[in-house]
């Protein structure tokens, strides 16, 4: 029997491969060892070869031997090559580590506030089962004035310092109020009505930080049959515990307003202090000026001349009807303190608001 | 109106409310009190004292006095600045210790080499008005020694009213009163029913040949003494409620203007020719008015004539030439009743708004003229020593209207009950004359409420006496609503849009200049405003882009470079016509409605993008237009434009199906420097009313067959002409490609010579894909070939070597 196969020859072929493997520092040195250790003219292949020659009785046992040399190695070599495999991709991990803080510079975008919170209380009164009007901002006088009991030389139409259009006479304007969508409401939709009117409004008045010529509004509008002031009361006390918060409430304090009769202004109680500061002794409030409620609007019960004009019968139908300042609304709820900024368009001022402020 | 509490007191003498009650109650009756303003609490320690002596300070810079001044018990040294006094006089002598209104403390002091031991005070720093010529002098007989608060009853309160335009009988304080009167219940002494001096047979001749004038009472005052002043509790009432006390026959009309509510004009008499004529004014009539003012008057002014012609516009200022001078001793005093619309027109004809146009616009009691001038006679009589003469009275007015009232009608527009006796009760409350039993009264209105014209004002009446406060809470039963329409959603869809791209909303006003419509109009009209805010922008906007380029100049300004901006909203587009306008007894027929609509201008929504810094390249603008079309579900296809105010070579319109919806690119460099913007400012703008309605009116998407075979993936490079646009050959790629075609896109643009001079390759990534079977070679290759033929034959594209 030639040496190479004697039990402590193999022992030592094997010992030396184990060892190579265990010493082979990353996979191509792992790789480069297979020839020396299992291929065809390692000291494995050759013990092989030397099975195949010797006598018959022999074969058996010697093959036996070698086989579980050759297994050992190959269990040692995918053993190692595994571990070697497994610490390479621990380090391509570390290796790829990021910082996650650095983020691709891309324009940011925001919606002006005027805008979203026209939206939110439209959906208020979506929600309510209510409708969306829409009119021109470019308007004629009957819708603006004459169909709101407002006739030429009316003291109300002239306290709104309108912006009149060329020709003069023509009877065009800037609207003053959301109001004539109101009228067109009444006009163009089947009875009973039920709709909000948000837009922008114009009057002939120098900026400064609470007034701009140009600024937005949203009124309301219910034409039904039996309708009462208490739905008014109802409505806006809906309107006010959804927007700013369950239990909010508003007050009514009598008013005079052409186009309703009786009339009020509309006062919200402070979402801030709940009225709390108005109470004698409770802590000063910057939202209301401690006075427990902020105004807001005006409403009442829409006068029948104005149901008349816009050819509902006040005998069968009544309705109430309700504006508010949706600046006034967002300075006090974002605390803006001058108006101009709503119409700069400085971003600085805007991109707070986000999409969806 | 302002309305000092004491003078209410002597309208309402049960009143004991504090001045901050007496507001809140009258807003919760429906006044709006502006304001409490307080007088006479922070004047402490101020008497009535003599000047003894004068001694004139010399050698310092101004004139200076030193005096003595006696208080009763001693005498005091002061200095003082003031010379309009002298040895003799009654003054107000501020103590040591003393304190005058804005926390004056008044201390013995060392000045001008003297001892000032006190002050002798102006009106001014009393706080009694606002600026003050010299210190105070106060009448001979005033007690020495006296507190001056008592003496000239400085102490007082007065509510400032704003008047709502249906309220003129608040621009009183007897109209306030009645109001008080009914809020606390008590009683009130209305001076608008005191007798008065019944028309003689040789009053002054009086013809009303216009029906603007419905009343007219004339008085003549005789043997009156110019030079009387007016008491100074007067004066002090004039001064509380605003007005500047000026001589005893103008204080005393004032006075009862303000406690009545009638304005009275007094006419020198002895100045006037002949009888009084209340007409219209002829053509060509001028008239020079108490301001100096010669007026050309208008054929619609009601004025007040003599046979010389005009010498006063009715209820808005009197003529010069019959004014009451410091000679005047004889007057005729007007307490007439005018017709609101006349006055109104020609107060704001002439700009001339007063105290009387101010009460005749909103309706004087035409029941009160007599009594007026009852007051201001007995006044004159009292205090200026004069006669009262003989009186007229030219009544044609006509009767109140008696209404028919519904004692249910409060009930059905609050929502809860109200007893009848209290409907009766608080209709008798505001002063109308209720009768009949059943369930419908008549109500005859008092003459000092012309607003209450209906059922809906005298359920007002009831519902804000009684308390809004008092109604039930109740929500309507709205029907189910239909939520947003289709175009209202899809709007808020490209507002999230435009700002999800990095976009800032802004909201800019809508007045632009000339300039900004030769720049950024389609060459049509745009609106003029009559009464512009400023006459540099007098025009409404055709384009957001002038509006927008404003406020990203506005931000550039203030070292914001990197700005990228968006606004929707209205442009105005045509210049607008006219239409009669419709009476208002029903809805305006088809016909005067079609005429209404039509005579305003276009208002088509639009939305447009500027940008400057990082965000600012023309294709960063086209692809804000296209992208919002893809949000809202459309293809907007950019294709070079050559269209002012971009750059000739960085402008596309977008097309939608052929037909432009928008513009967008680079602003050309003479704008930018016309208007001042950063280098290289980009901007887009398009119809976004017509997106919408597109977007609205697209069919539900069919969805696509996904296939699960494999695709088949070649490039093509193609050279073209420079001025061929990618666009069209991708179209051409497309149509060509056929069905199997799933996905096409450009992925490098290239130039040089390897290519030419003036052409350029376009490479392109083809996927196909089939959606039942894997494709073969032949079938991938066909397709191609067969789309670069196509696109070289539309485009001239061939396949790069
Ligand atoms: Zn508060």
């Amino acid at each position: 029997m030639p040496d190479l196969l004697d039990q402590p020859a193999l022992d030592a072929v094997r010992d030396e491969a184990l060892a190579a493997f265990a010493a082979a520092p990353d996979l191509s040195a792992l790789a480069a060892l297979k020839a020396t250790t299992v291929g065809d003219k390692s000291p494995l292949a050759r013990a092989r070869q030397a099975v195949g020659a010797l006598p018959k009785d022999q074969k058996a046992d010697a093959g036996k031997r070698v086989n579980a040399v050759a297994q050992a190695l190959g269990r040692a070599f995918d053993d190692r090559r595994q571990a070697l495999e497994a610490e390479r991709d621990a380090r391509v991990l570390v290796e790829e580590a990021v910082d996650v803080t650095v983020l691709p510079s891309r324009p940011v975008g925001a919606r002006h506030p005027l805008t979203t919170i026209q939206e939110r209380i439209v959906d208020v009164f979506v929600g309510m089962g209510w409708e969306l009007a829409e009119g021109p901002e470019l308007e004629h006088a009957w819708f603006n004035f004459d169909a709101l009991n407002v006739p030429a030389h009316h003291p109300a139409r002239e306290e709104q310092d309108t912006l009149w259009v060329d020709p003069p006479g023509s009877g065009l304007l800037l609207r003053t109020q959301t109001s004539p969508v109101q009228v067109r409401s009444l006009l163009d939709r089947e009875l009973p009505v039920y709709v909000v009117c948000p837009g922008r409004v114009f009057r002939n008045e120098a900026q400064d930080a609470t007034h701009s010529p140009v600024f937005g509004q949203l009124e309301g509008l219910c034409v039904d049959e039996g309708i009462t002031m208490a739905h008014l009361r109802g409505t806006l006390d809906a309107y006010a515990a959804a927007m700013f918060g369950e239990g909010t409430t508003t007050r009514l304090r009598p008013n005079y307003f052409p186009f309703t009769e009786p009339s009020a202004e509309l006062d919200l109680q402070c979402f801030s202090c709940r009225g709390a500061s108005a109470v004698p002794g409770g802590e000063p409030c910057r939202v209301c000026s401690s006075e427990g409620w902020i105004e807001v609007g005006g409403c009442g019960m829409v006068n029948p001349a104005v149901l008349r004009a816009c050819g509902v019968d006040p005998e069968r139908y009544s309705g109430f009807a309700f504006g508010m300042g949706l600046d006034r609304t967002l300075m006090f709820r974002h605390g803006i303190t001058d108006i101009r900024d709503l119409y700069e368009g400085d971003v600085r001022f805007t991109l707070p608001f986000g999409l969806e402020a | 109106m302002r309305v000092p509490l004491s003078w209410l007191r002597t309208l309402v003498p049960a009143l004991s409310a504090s001045a901050d009650d007496v507001a809140a109650a009258l807003v919760r009756a429906g006044l709006e009190v502006e304001q409490v303003h307080r007088y006479g609490d922070d004047v402490r320690s101020v008497v009535v004292g003599e000047v003894l002596d004068v001694e004139e300070l010399t050698g310092f810079k101004k004139p200076i006095r030193f005096c003595h001044v006696d208080v009763g018990t001693r005498s005091h040294e002061v200095v003082c600045g003031a010379r309009n006094f002298a040895a003799g006089d009654r003054v107000a002598f501020a103590l040591p210790g003393a304190s005058l209104p804005g926390g004056f403390e008044i201390a013995t002091r060392q000045t001008y080499g003297r001892t000032s031991d006190g002050m002798i005070c102006s009106e001014a720093e009393l706080g009694l008005s606002d600026e003050s010529d010299g210190i105070l002098v106060l009448a001979p007989d005033a007690p020495l020694g006296v507190d001056v608060v008592e003496h000239l009853s400085l102490r007082d309160e007065v509510l400032d009213i704003a008047v709502t335009p249906d309220r003129g009988y608040t621009l009183s304080v007897r109209g306030v009163a009645r109001e008080v009167a009914t809020a606390f219940g008590l009683e009130l002494v209305d001076p608008g029913l005191a007798p008065a001096a019944p028309a003689t047979d040789d009053g002054p001749p009086v013809t009303l040949q216009d029906d603007g004038c419905t009343r007219y009472v004339a008085r003549l005052v005789t043997g009156l003494d110019p030079a009387a002043p007016s008491p100074a509790w007067l004066q002090r009432r004039l001064v509380l409620a605003g007005m500047r006390p000026i001589s005893l026959a103008v204080d005393v009309t004032n006075h009862v203007m303000l406690e009545l509510g009638q304005p009275l004009h007094a006419f020198d008499a002895d100045r006037l020719q002949g009888g009084i004529t209340v007409r219209r004014a002829l053509a060509g009539e001028r008239l020079t008015t108490l301001d100096g003012k010669d007026r050309a008057l208008d054929e619609a002014d009601l004025v007040i004539a003599d046979t010389s012609g005009a010498v006063a516009v009715a209820g808005v200022m009197g003529g010069a030439a019959t004014e009451v001078t410091a000679t005047t001793t004889t007057l005729l005093l007007e307490s007439a009743r005018f017709e609101p619309v006349a006055i109104a027109k020609t107060a704001r004809r002439h700009r001339l708004p007063s105290e009387a146009s101010k009460r005749y616009e909103r309706g004087v009691d035409p029941a009160l003229a007599p009594a007026a001038a009852e007051a201001a006679v007995r006044l004159l009589v009292e205090h200026g020593g004069a006669t009262a003469g003989p009186v007229t009275d030219v009544d044609s007015r006509p009767a109140q209207p008696v209404l028919a009232f519904p004692v249910g009608a409060p009930e059905r527009i609050a929502g809860r009950p109200y007893a009848r006796d209290v409907v009766v009760g608080r209709l008798q409350d505001v002063g109308c004359t209720v009768t009949g039993e059943g369930d419908v009264v008549e109500v005859v209105p008092p003459s000092w409420r012309p607003d209450l014209t209906g059922t809906a004002e005298l359920v007002e009446e009831v519902v804000r006496l009684e308390g809004y406060d008092t109604i039930p809470v109740a929500l309507p039963s709205a029907p189910a609503g239909r939520g947003l329409t289709r175009q209202q959603g899809l709007r808020r869809t490209a507002s999230r849009a435009l700002a999800a791209g990095g976009l800032v909303e802004v909201v800019t006003p809508p007045f632009v200049g000339e300039q900004a419509v030769d720049l950024f109009g389609a060459g049509g009209p745009s609106p003029r405003l009559v009464n512009p805010l400023s006459a540099e922008q007098a025009l409404l906007r055709p384009s957001l882009l002038p509006g927008l380029l404003a406020a990203l100049a506005r931000n550039a300004s203030r070292g914001l470079a990197d700005v990228a901006l968006f606004e929707t909203g209205p442009v105005f587009l045509g210049a607008g016509g006219s239409a009669p306008t419709p009476g208002v007894d029903g809805p305006p027929t088809p016909e005067q409605r079609a005429a209404l609509d039509a005579a305003l201008p276009a208002q088509p929504r639009h939305a447009g993008v500027v940008l400057t810094g990082a965000p600012a390249s023309w294709d960063a603008a086209v692809s804000a237009l296209v992208d919002l079309g893809r949000a809202l579900g459309l293809v907007l296809v950019p294709r070079a434009l050559q269209q002012d105010p971009f750059h000739p070579g960085r402008c596309a319109e977008l097309l939608l199906d052929g037909r432009r919806v928008g513009l967008a690119g680079e602003l050309h460099p003479r704008v930018v420097a016309t208007l001042g913007l950063p280098a290289r400012t980009c901007a887009a703008e398009a119809d976004l009313d017509v997106l919408v309605e597109a977007a609205a009116a697209l069919d539900p998407v069919r969805a696509p067959v996904v296939s699960h075979y494999p695709p088949s993936s070649v490039d093509v490079a193609l050279v073209v002409e420079a001025a061929v646009a990618a666009a069209d050959v991708e179209a051409a790629l497309r149509s060509g490609a056929g069905e199997l075609l799933e996905d096409l896109h450009l992925f490098d643009v290239f130039t040089g010579p390897q290519v030419g001079e003036g052409r350029r390759s376009l490479a392109y990534a083809l996927r196909f894909r089939a959606p039942d079977r894997t494709l073969t070679d032949v079938e991938v290759l066909g397709a191609r070939d067969a789309a670069v033929a196509l696109a070289g034959e539309r485009t001239g594209a061939v396949l790069r070597a």
